[in-house]
């Protein structure tokens, strides 16, 4: 029964995309595209590019996207339950186990040694999406003409309020949309 | 018991609030969620929310979601839990519901395009943000291993593409060495000889 190749397929995907989004992205294709031909490639790349856009992880767009045109809406739901079935259950497992032992100093210690690894993955995150924002798909280059003008004040702009003022950050992506959107477009 | 519903309507809401933002990949929610339940909510402190972002990184599947997950665990039980997987999974299976029927005149259209290019750059910036924020603490701190830690794995990951699961690997264990050191030192000074 497809809905159940879908659940399964996306298990599998939701199984092994540890480490944030772009690492699901071979998996999705290995998947969708390869193994099951569910998407052509062009079609695939498409789909990246609408994860991209719309909010939401990438895996849960995907898992969405690939079930609604497979097999409508219960191919969405058979998909996405299937991509996030295995994070439900190891994340219970270990949450069980932190919240159970989190007082154990090995526990503290090991967390103490993760935390500022985690605002380096952040960070790294972070400055992958600054270099795509002020210099594009061709990546970083030490000529002063790659640089995207508009969305460098958007930015500069947008972290001077954030560190001055402290908003709401969601208010911040919505003002650097409006903004960044009416100048693109006049220009 | 109407004070529980608050609260898991509250989880709900903020939750499916902060996943409709989520763009440009499951990052960006870290600082929103900061925000929502670290300063706004005060439902946890922020060194448990980078504990529960640790996790959540360690863990497979999206970020974002494994997060929400953790935070509605944390705060509400296994309903909890439940409410915020609901609130995280709904806002992309309702919009790509939506938008696989037309995407290729949406991603055509250069309306959304430029919108989308200008949120690139503030996105940017809320990372930026939340980053000063946290990367000062940690200097703040003034524990050196950390300090090292976090550089060391900003370097390996960015700049030479470590495995997420070699550096959380490398660092836990970083972690624990150094705390059973630090309690062998006190067990040897608090020895009666």
């Amino acid at each position: 029964m497809i809905l159940l190749k879908l659940f399964w397929s996306f298990f599998q995907i939701g199984m092994f995309s540890i480490g944030g989004g772009m690492a699901a992205m071979p998996l999705i294709q290995n998947q969708v595209v390869n193994l099951n031909h569910w998407l052509t490639l062009i079609e695939f790349t498409d789909l990246i590019t609408i994860a991209e856009m719309t909010p939401g992880p990438i895996a849960i767009n995907a898992a969405t996207f690939v079930g609604i045109r497979i097999s409508g809406i219960p191919g969405a739901i058979a998909a996405t339950i299937g991509c996030i079935f295995p994070p439900c259950i190891i994340v219970s497992l270990v949450a069980c186990i932190y919240f159970r032992f989190k007082e154990l100093t090995v526990v503290q210690g090991v967390l103490s040694g993760l935390r500022p690894a985690i605002v380096a993955l952040i960070a790294s995150a972070g400055l992958s999406v600054f270099m795509l924002a002020i210099w594009g798909e061709d990546g970083f280059s030490t000529n002063p003409q790659t640089i995207n003008l508009v969305s460098a004040s958007i930015f500069a702009l947008a972290i001077f309020i954030l560190r001055k003022w402290k908003p709401n950050p969601i208010y911040v992506m919505l003002g650097s949309g409006i903004i960044g959107g009416v100048i693109y477009l006049m220009i | 018991m109407k004070n529980k519903k608050h609260i898991y309507r509250k989880l709900f809401t903020s939750t499916f609030y902060l996943s409709a933002f989520t763009f440009g990949g499951g990052y960006v929610i870290i600082p929103l969620m900061k925000k929502k339940f670290v300063d706004d909510l005060q439902w946890i402190g922020e060194e448990e929310m980078l504990n529960l972002t640790a996790i959540a990184q360690s863990s497979p599947g999206p970020v974002a979601v494994n997060a929400a997950m953790l935070m509605g665990y944390r705060v509400a039980g296994v309903l909890g839990a439940l409410v915020t997987i609901l609130g995280t999974v709904l806002p992309p299976f309702i919009t790509l519901s939506v938008i696989s029927v037309f995407y290729t005149a949406l991603r055509d259209n250069t309306v959304v395009n430029a919108v989308l290019k200008g949120m690139q750059a503030g996105i940017a910036a809320v990372i930026a943000d939340v980053v000063m924020s946290l990367g000062s603490n940690v200097f703040e701190q003034k524990e050196i291993v950390s300090v090292i830690i976090m550089v060391s794995a900003f370097i390996a990951t960015f700049f030479l593409g470590v495995n997420v699961m070699y550096i959380i690997l490398v660092c836990g264990g970083i972690g624990a060495v150094k705390i059973l050191i630090q309690m062998k030192k006190v067990q040897k000074g608090g020895d009666p000889q």
